[in-house]
């Protein structure tokens, strides 16, 4: 099992470490619910090292990422995050990702780790213009500190003003007095913060220095467990549950990523250009229960007959708002906001209503 | 990891204390512990007569979802109904405030095949 630069660091917190993509990862501190409530209330630190990156370099870097992702990377600036996602020829999706531009002959893509090598396998197969490309991501840690304190925590250890910093933009600071840190106000929880990248070597020094800076605002390490239960309570999606290789950005509610404009000839253009304009069968929506149940990935979806009209992708408690939230494909015309739908739960259909994240604001 | 002497068990990590021909049922500190924030229980089994083994309700914490078990045959007699608004005081007090389920005990005899304190301290110590 792989285990990032933190790992010793974890279990001396004591974590309740699992295997996580191959990955001996920090499922739990002190326990989900608590941990979920300290990041959208105050702050968190999470060690997501486990994510890969990947550098595209040289005077075709522009023209490969145009070609592997369904945004429009001619309206970054240096300076600017933008999520997107890599179609895979298929029409459907090989992973969703960050891409990050440096300068206009350097990018740095953020991948999911569950996709490490299948991502490395089709960038690299697609990169026929010859464009430089290193996958860095062994070598790189990522820690995210998540919470509306977070910025004002994280000023403490940089010169560099980052506290007004515009949301998914980045700046290359001193940090915990160590040169030429990435520095990212992007996140997967909505309560804001941002995403700190790292050499290993510096992983564990900048962890203790960001605990330290956050101590007095009420920091915690927080686990895998609650970054699954923010980022569903505010609606993003995750690679694996919601989408894959079988579903698209246009049914999976990422056309705001799919740009058909002119320049951007993605992978699949065509064939998300056709749903667009046709529509698809099923939507991925969110719902909130409306009686007492908690949904889970693969429960059945149907109407008050009990037909079946979808599947659920995924699902939990709501830490926040004590209910059952979740995301679920769902077939035409029961994706319409307010739609009333039931989920099979142990055979009993518990009634819930399809309603647009984030649940919890 | 917490297991009172005065209590039985089984191999499912639950516990029964037995009161006259009653039982009142829950699920141990170390099950709490594996478990996690627990969110969510569901008993529809009240005045059912169900054999050992036979699942009586569900517990749910943020990740899983686990059936709960008969430790032994009798009739479901009552409810935990604080559960409904507070499961979490499974995860505080599993042998107190926590318990789950009382039942009205259908053969006595079944009791002997239940774990006594050391040996299933043992158990999950292997």
């Amino acid at each position: 099992m792989k285990k990032t630069a933190l790992n010793e660091m974890h279990r001396s917190m004591g974590a309740k470490m699992v295997e996580f993509v191959g990955f001996d990862m920090p499922v739990q501190f002190e326990g989900i619910n608590a941990e979920h409530e300290t990041v959208r209330t105050k702050l968190g630190v999470f060690d997501v090292s486990h994510m890969g990156e990947f550098w595209v370099e040289g005077p075709n870097a522009f023209d490969l990422v145009q070609k592997v992702t369904t945004n429009d990377v001619a309206v970054l600036t240096n300076g600017k995050v933008q999520y997107s996602c890599f179609p895979n020829g298929k029409g459907g999706i090989v992973d969703d990702l960050l891409v990050y531009r440096f300068n206009p002959d350097k990018y740095l893509l953020v991948v999911n780790a569950s996709n490490i090598e299948k991502d490395w396998k089709h960038v690299s197969e697609q990169n026929t213009m010859d464009a430089v490309l290193k996958n860095v991501s062994d070598n790189i840690s990522q820690i995210a500190v998540q919470g509306p304190l977070a910025l004002k925590a994280m000023q403490k250890l940089t010169p560099t003003p980052v506290e007004d910093m515009e949301y998914y933009t980045f700046q290359v600071i001193e940090f915990a007095g160590i040169p030429d840190i990435i520095f990212s106000t992007t996140g997967y929880t909505g309560s804001g913060g941002c995403e700190i990248y790292m050499p290993n070597e510096h992983a564990e020094t900048i962890y203790k220095a960001v605990l330290e800076a956050g101590k007095e605002f009420g920091i915690k390490p927080i686990g895998l467990g609650a970054r699954d239960t923010l980022r569903l309570e505010s609606g993003f999606c995750l690679y694996g549950n919601d989408i894959d290789d079988t579903t698209s950005p246009i049914a999976a509610g990422l056309g705001w990523i799919t740009k058909f404009v002119d320049g951007n000839q993605f992978i699949d253009r065509d064939v998300f250009a056709a749903q667009k304009e046709n529509g698809v069968a099923r939507r991925l929506k969110g719902f909130v229960m409306h009686e007492r149940a908690i949904p889970r990935q693969h429960y059945e979806v149907c109407d008050a007959e009990g037909n079946t009209i979808g599947e659920v992708t995924s699902g939990t408690m709501s830490p926040m708002l004590k209910q059952g939230i979740g995301m679920a494909y769902l077939d035409k015309p029961y994706w319409k906001d307010g739609s009333e739908i039931y989920i099979k739960v142990r055979n009993k259909l518990s009634k819930a209503m399809v309603q647009k994240p984030p649940f919890y604001k | 990891m917490k297991v009172p002497a005065n209590l039985l068990y089984t191999d499912d990590h639950e516990w029964v204390r037995v009161e006259g021909d009653e039982a009142v049922i829950g699920i141990t500190d170390f099950a709490q512990n594996e478990l996690g924030d627990i969110v969510f229980v569901e008993v529809e089994t009240l005045d059912e007569e169900l054999d050992k083994g036979d699942t009586f309700g569900t517990i749910e914490a943020v990740k899983t979802v686990s059936d709960m078990f008969m430790p032994v045959g009798g009739t479901v007699s009552e409810v935990n109904e604080a559960l409904e608004d507070t499961p979490e005081i499974i995860n505080s007090d599993p042998y107190g405030d926590g318990w789950i389920i009382k039942i009205k005990i259908g053969d006595v005899g079944e009791l002997d095949a239940l774990l006594d304190a050391d040996a299933y301290k043992n158990s999950i110590e292997s």
